[in-house]
């Protein structure tokens, strides 16, 4: 959670050196312009529900890396499906949510049952996916046009509710479901057990390969929500490059937010966060005119540079409750608290 | 004694909230070998960790040789002649032994392309593996040795930087008798050698064994100490803890034996040419003896649905059960508390009231939401019940002491419903103390009813402990011993079996260990 606001610190140091300066960005009619601030909370909200699914898989221990290469998949197929196929929309969705949790048993199996592991499986996933999108669709651009007939998909993609961008309100709902399922439920409760002690896990009785397969099926079902929005975001889905390196955004998203790779840390609130900074700092660095090549560049560094002080930090925070635990011990947990 | 090579004068060391050590002194003479004795926590390896230079004093003086030395790191204890065998082995076992050997000070050929020079290795280290009577190529991987010869690697090493001063903390923590007794011939000659040896170990008769001082710690202040002439068990407890301590048996309970469980033909896919058939009953301390290897923590895998049997079956009230994972033990009321417990029993990062409540979550839940307050409300109750001492059920499992941690992992099962549980190593790496508590635990769990297994390698519990002993070897059992029946040979017989007693001594040369 440091790492979030030491993020925003550094982002904003970043910025305070370039040209313009950010108070002139916040200053900048555009930037609080309604137009920005939509656009803004617009992609916060598509790329927040995948980075959920993200977490969900790193907090067991996982990754999923083929992110990315599933929504160039699943979009040639929902376009597809919606267009020359003209299939009704609710079927087309449930096509697409299903052959999404196929994939995730997939990943999930190989990943729990043959012991492989979640970064060559699904290394493995982001490149056979994108092949085969290119190949279904002979590596021709497919969309959707303005064909007509499914209009709330395209409403929950590039529409308001309430005034805020459609995807953004479906983000708050992910967030609040996964909130309760990850930090009150019993479920939520094993994937971060698992996440810390497989093993221990395992000897408490969970059914630790039920589980972490499970954690890879809801993953892919996130994701295939994700695809849908995406698709009818760009409505349009050229399968070499659509969604590339998103699977990216959300591992960063996850890590500024607090998730650890090592599994067993993070939170929904420190995902939120984590998604919205991104997009924030993505955001600016449009704004202010900095060559859109070195989009990245910001990005790593300020990742890098708050997840390092974050550690700093983090270190003295660990001593400082260890010294918590030990006061209010008895006399011989803590012989010498007391002298 | 000698005149002191070694001196460690009113050491203190704080951390942060803690005091580890006040005012500790320590003295060691040229080829005498010190024991420190202690509780867990009482300051031993912190204050041992200062000498190799891992940690650095807070105040206090440390002489070598009569001189005044800083150890500011592991570079300079090794200058100074001081060597570490951690209780953990810090071996790297993709190595080989000769690897492991020089590890950091490899020497180099080539010039400037500075390759390791693996002949003068294999020249060298064979020197110092023959000192330490472990015949094997240096170019054996590491991860083909025994615990025990690694252990030798890692004296081996001590013996190839000089040392003079070797610091072994628990190192027979994972070995065999036999292996045990290779030791404290090693340590004998390393004696006779010069070289002096600080010998760290919660097994007194070990220390009885070898040790020519006893110096003991508690809460991070010397205790006192003990000449050759004053060692025995009793004096060492009243060091360790300042009061005697009875772990003398009671009466042994017979165990109603028309109410048993029974494993029958049960084969564990480690030992396939073996079947166990073995009877538990309801009121009795079963306890499970053998060396390392035995195959005794397999079969309580087996049981506890860890690895799937190969055939066999599990019999509790009459029933046949079969158990294909922890899950289905749990539920059949089988539970296990294991011989790593920071690795199986515990979820070390997780709080107290998280790891009790594990094991049957959802019980504490509303459709699937869990309920903090009747968490809370049973994790308060166990810590209170087994007496685990906590500044609160929010701590993190890892802020506690070996005792109470084994004691946790026990209040996760007793906040169900036991039939059997099985204790892996039960006091392993637990102080005194809290040894005599978890005893007292499983006595009344036994007399309450529960099945007791009990695994254990420390011969003064098999005997003292347990009603009934039975005995395995490589995957087999070997016999069962009546209380009328037991001693240490008639278990160490069984253990090591008829064909080896003659070439392997093991079982009369431990008699003369215990002394008292």
């Amino acid at each position: 959670m440091v790492a979030i606001f030491l993020g925003l610190f550094v982002g904003y140091a970043l910025l305070e050196t370039s040209q313009r300066g950010f108070a002139a960005t916040l200053a900048n009619p555009v930037f609080l312009g309604q137009a920005n601030l939509l656009n803004l909370t617009r992609s916060i909200g598509l790329f927040g529900i995948f980075s959920v699914a993200m977490g969900t898989v790193i907090i067991t221990g996982g990754i999923d890396l083929s992110v990315g290469s599933m929504f160039a998949l699943l979009g040639v197929i929902l376009a597809y499906l919606l267009g020359p196929d003209n299939i009704p929309w609710p079927l087309a969705v449930a096509i697409i949510l299903l052959l999404s949790m196929v994939i995730g048993l997939f990943h999930g199996v190989l990943v729990s049952r043959a012991r492989l592991q979640a970064f060559v499986v699904t290394l493995c996933g982001l490149l056979a996916y994108r092949g085969l999108a290119r190949f279904i669709s002979s590596d021709q651009t497919v969309g959707f046009g303005s064909n007509t007939g499914f209009e709330l998909l395209r409403t929950l993609a590039t529409g308001s509710i309430f005034n805020l961008p459609a995807p953004f309100i479906l983000f708050l709902v992910v967030c609040v479901v996964m909130g309760v399922v990850l930090h009150s439920s019993v479920y939520g409760r094993y994937l971060y057990a698992i996440g810390r002690n497989e093993e221990a896990a395992l000897y408490s009785g969970i059914n630790t390969r039920l589980i972490v397969t499970s954690a890879y099926v809801l993953c892919a079902l996130l994701t295939g929500i994700s695809a849908i929005l995406i698709g009818f975001y760009t409505n349009s889905i050229s399968p070499a490059s659509h969604g590339s390196f998103f699977e990216l955004y959300a591992v960063a998203a996850c890590v500024l937010g607090g998730c650890s790779l090592r599994g067993g840390e993070g939170s929904i609130l420190g995902i939120f966060i984590g998604t919205a900074m991104i997009q924030l700092l993505r955001n600016i660095v449009n704004l202010q005119g900095i060559d859109s090549s070195l989009e990245f560049v910001v990005m790593g560094g300020v990742i890098m540079i708050a997840v390092s002080l974050d550690q700093v930090l983090g270190a003295r925070r660990r001593n400082r409750e260890a010294r918590v635990d030990l006061r209010g011990a008895p006399a011989d947990a803590a012989p010498a608290a007391k002298r | 004694m000698p005149e002191p090579i070694l001196e460690l004068q009113r050491i203190s060391k704080r951390f942060p909230g803690v005091v580890a050590l006040s005012d500790v002194s320590l003295s060691v003479g040229a080829g005498e070998v010190v024991a420190l004795i202690g509780e867990n926590g009482a300051g031993k390896s912190t204050l041992m960790k200062i000498l190799g230079g891992v940690y650095q004093a807070d105040e206090g003086m440390i002489r070598v040789d009569g001189r005044e030395v800083q150890i500011r790191n592991v570079a300079d204890a090794q200058k100074l002649g001081v060597s570490l065998i951690h209780q953990e082995l810090n071996n790297l076992d993709n190595l080989d032994i000769g690897g492991n050997i020089f590890l950091g000070r490899e020497p180099l050929s080539g010039g400037f392309l500075c390759l390791v020079d693996r002949k003068k290795i294999a020249e060298q280290s064979r020197g110092y593996l023959e000192k330490v009577g472990l015949n094997l190529p240096p170019w054996t991987s590491l991860s083909s040795l025994s615990i025990a010869q690694q252990q030798l690697v890692e004296i081996a090493k001590a013996l190839s930087t000089n040392a003079r001063i070797i610091v072994m903390d628990e190192p027979t923590s994972s070995l065999t008798l036999t292996e045990t007794n290779r030791l404290f011939q090693l340590i004998a000659e390393l004696k006779s050698a010069g070289v002096s040896v600080i010998y760290i170990s919660h097994r007194l008769m070990e220390v009885n064994a070898c040790a020519d001082r006893v110096v003991g710690l508690r809460d991070g202040k010397n205790s006192g100490q003990l000449a050759k002439s004053e060692i025995n068990h009793d004096s060492m407890v009243r060091l360790m803890v300042g009061r005697n301590l009875d772990l003398k048996r009671t009466e042994t309970r017979l165990g109603d034996p028309r109410n048993r469980i029974e494993f029958r033909d049960l084969v564990s896919p480690f030992f396939p040419s073996h079947s166990i058939t073995l009877t538990i009953r309801q009121g009795e301390i079963l306890g499970l003896a053998g060396l390392v290897g035995a195959g005794r923590s397999e079969l309580a895998m087996t049981v506890f649905g860890i690895t799937r049997p190969l055939g066999g079956e599990i019999i509790i009230d009459g029933k046949s059960i079969q158990v294909h994972s922890p899950r289905d033990a749990i539920a059949h009321g089988i539970y296990l508390v294991p011989e790593d417990r920071r690795k199986n029993g515990l979820i070390i990062s997780m709080a107290l009231r998280e790891n009790v409540t594990l094991p049957d979550l959802w019980r504490y839940a509303n459709f699937g939401v869990i309920s903090y307050a009747s968490e809370l409300r049973t994790a308060e109750e166990q810590l209170k019940k087994l007496s685990i001492k906590t500044a609160s059920c929010e701590t993190l499992a890892k802020n506690l002491s070996g005792g109470n941690q084994q004691k946790l992992v026990l209040a996760k099962w007793l906040s169900l419903r036991p039939k059997l549980i099985i204790f892996d190593e039960p006091t392993r790496g637990v102080d005194v103390g809290s040894k005599a508590e978890i005893y007292r635990l499983m006595r009344n769990l036994a007399d309450s009813g529960v099945f007791i297994l009990m695994i254990s390698s420390d011969m003064e519990e098999v005997l003292g402990v347990s009603d009934r002993i039975a005995v395995m070897r490589e995957g087999a059992l070997m016999g069962v011993l009546e209380a009328k029946d037991f001693s240490e040979e008639a278990v160490m017989w069984l253990a090591v079996a008829p064909v080896q007693t003659n070439k392997d001594s093991a079982a009369s040369r431990h008699t003369t260990l215990k002394g008292s």
